[in-house]
């Protein structure tokens, strides 16, 4: 009987997990060690944020769900791994510390065959002087802080209502920030929420951006072709934020925030600074700060994690200039180089490097988005890890299933505005996700794959897929078939 | 619902935002965005368009 154990249950852990209870005889057991008691469908907080959905219609309990399938749940927070055992462990363990109210603090060694880390981001606001909640801005980046700035937008608009002039700053808390579509997608919902209340009039809305040029997303933008020209996303993202009212701040490094005001660098080098009454801005993404032991408990932490604290896998980390990137840096398998038997899926992997072109300020800041791992790659990755791992627990002796962000595509869709008649959202595919300048020379990605529209039709896929990910989630019948 | 404020700016002169220099959509361009019968048409290419790099990214898997 082979042990398979999946550290977090975001996106990526738990389509682990899913597959792994699905594919695996009942021989094989699959536990799932998550801090969080629920399952939370991230796309959808962007709704919470603007108070068009409470955090409850985006989670749901965990617990429950792998009961009924079989899989055993730990709800406690990963601390170390010893990938080798120890003295008293001829077996790799994980050290385990319980989050449970009856169980909170105590700590636990399990044991495993195979170990998939799938614990995603520690949301860093630490990086940036009062950034975050419970401090001087806001975050959309679990579904209690979109609640908490859903209560806040929503005291706005009352106030606006009663004739306060109020402006909103959103966007990225620092200059290494990624998921700059999420920014953008909450700043044109507010925008949206802000016309339906009918206080539009008294708003200013401000984007502030590590992005080179707005329409970057952390992926280096990308290329379509519309009305009769190969366009860059740069046009399209411009030109809804001018339809919006919407002023922009590219090539922002936020250094602080403080009560209403927003200290930032340019990559000009200049600094300068803002005010507003409502700030959401996202921080940036290091690993969970999960450390590792040799068998004689000497630390490994740097031969198994990169320095940003994720964890290294199949990719090429040697440093190397922007001109010298490949898309064969990225990695397929997620197996560590270090121990068979460890895999890193979703944001949980060290990626070798930006997509983004890579840009530093003169006073040496680096303002460069951070490569997106979200969503439906992180499915994927997910997917291809557990049947790996099903398959070399059956005899393969190395993996068998790849799924390089170079090789795989993508479709998005970004809300902009929720309503049934007269909501939007912008409909994106790509192909593949990173860049591949060697199979597609002149724009890196296969523009008959590669494609974006803004209309209602998006935001009723945005309503189905919202449904859809959350049945599929739960595991309800015929989720499998559900494609990531 | 209102408009989008196109008064309202910290800065004084339209010349002065960057949306000035940015491409805006024609009102035909906003009408079919909402428009019901052409949506429900793209509601079913993008669908397709979907299902299509899903095909090819899973086929990679």
């Amino acid at each position: 009987m082979a042990r398979v154990v999946v550290l977090g249950a975001g996106i990526s852990g738990h389509t682990s997990a899913a597959f792994l209870r699905k594919w695996l005889g009942k021989d094989h057991e699959v536990v799932v060690v998550s801090p969080l008691p629920t399952y939370n469908w991230i796309p959808s907080n962007i709704w919470v944020g603007v108070g068009l959905l409470k955090p409850a219609q985006v989670v749901f309990p965990l617990a429950p769900v792998y009961r009924k399938h079989g899989i055993d749940f730990r709800q406690a927070r990963a601390v170390a791994l010893y990938p080798e055992g120890d003295d008293a462990h001829a077996q790799p363990f994980v050290e385990l510390e319980y989050t449970l109210d009856n169980k909170k603090g105590q700590r636990e060694l399990l044991s495993y065959d195979f170990l998939v880390n799938a614990t995603g981001p520690k949301l860093n606001f630490g990086a940036t002087e009062g950034l975050g909640p419970g401090k001087h801005s806001l975050s959309v980046c679990t579904a209690s802080h979109a609640g908490e700035a859903s209560d806040f937008f929503l005291r706005q608009i009352q106030e606006m209502k009663q004739g306060a002039r109020k402006r909103f700053l959103v966007g990225t808390g620092h200059g290494l920030c990624t998921c700059e579509g999420a920014a953008f997608e909450y700043i044109v919902n507010l925008e949206f929420e802000l016309r339906a209340h009918g206080v539009r009039d008294k708003a200013e809305v401000i984007y502030i951006s590590n992005e080179y040029e707005l329409g970057d997303f952390g992926m280096g933008g990308i290329h379509l072709r519309r009305g009769g020209y190969i366009t860059p996303s740069k046009i399209f993202t411009e030109s809804l934020y001018a339809e919006r009212g919407i002023d922009w701040i590219t090539r922002a490094h936020v250094q602080k925030v403080e009560p209403g005001r927003a200290f930032y660098e340019t990559l000009e080098g200049e600094e300068k600074e803002i005010t507003f009454d409502m700030a959401m801005l996202l921080p940036p993404f290091s690993g969970v700060g999960l450390t590792a032991f040799d068998r004689k408990k000497e630390d490994i932490t740097a031969k198994v994690f990169a320095p940003s604290g994720f964890m290294r896998v199949d990719a090429d980390y040697q440093q190397k200039p922007y001109e010298a990137w490949r898309s064969a840096d990225w990695p397929s398998s997620y197996q560590s180089p270090a121990y068979r038997n460890l895999f890193a899926v979703g944001i949980a992997f060290a990626p070798p490097h930006p997509v983004s072109r890579p840009r530093t300020s003169p006073r040496g800041t680096p303002i460069t988005p951070a490569p997106p791992r979200t969503g439906m790659p992180s499915a994927m990755i997910g997917k291809a890890a557990a049947r790996s791992i099903v398959d070399m627990i059956a005899g393969a002796d190395k993996p068998t299933h790849t799924a390089s962000m170079a090789r795989v595509g993508a479709a998005c869709v970004a809300s902009a505005g929720a309503n049934p008649f007269t909501g939007t959202a912008a409909s994106m595919t790509v192909f593949p996700i990173v860049p591949d300048f060697e199979r597609y020379p002149e724009y890196g990605r296969d523009l008959n794959f590669t494609t974006g529209e803004i209309g209602l039709a998006g935001h009723w896929i945005k309503i189905l897929l919202h449904h859809m990910f959350l049945y599929k989630a739960r595991l309800r019948p015929g989720w499998a078939v559900i494609p990531e | 619902m209102s408009e989008p404020n196109k008064q309202f700016t910290s800065m004084e002169r339209a010349q002065m935002r960057a949306s000035f220099y940015a491409t805006k959509p024609t009102g035909t361009t906003i009408f079919l965005r909402t428009f019901l019968p052409w949506q429900v048409w793209r509601f079913l290419r993008i669908n397709l368009r979907m299902f299509s790099i899903l095909y090819r990214s899973h086929r990679q898997l």
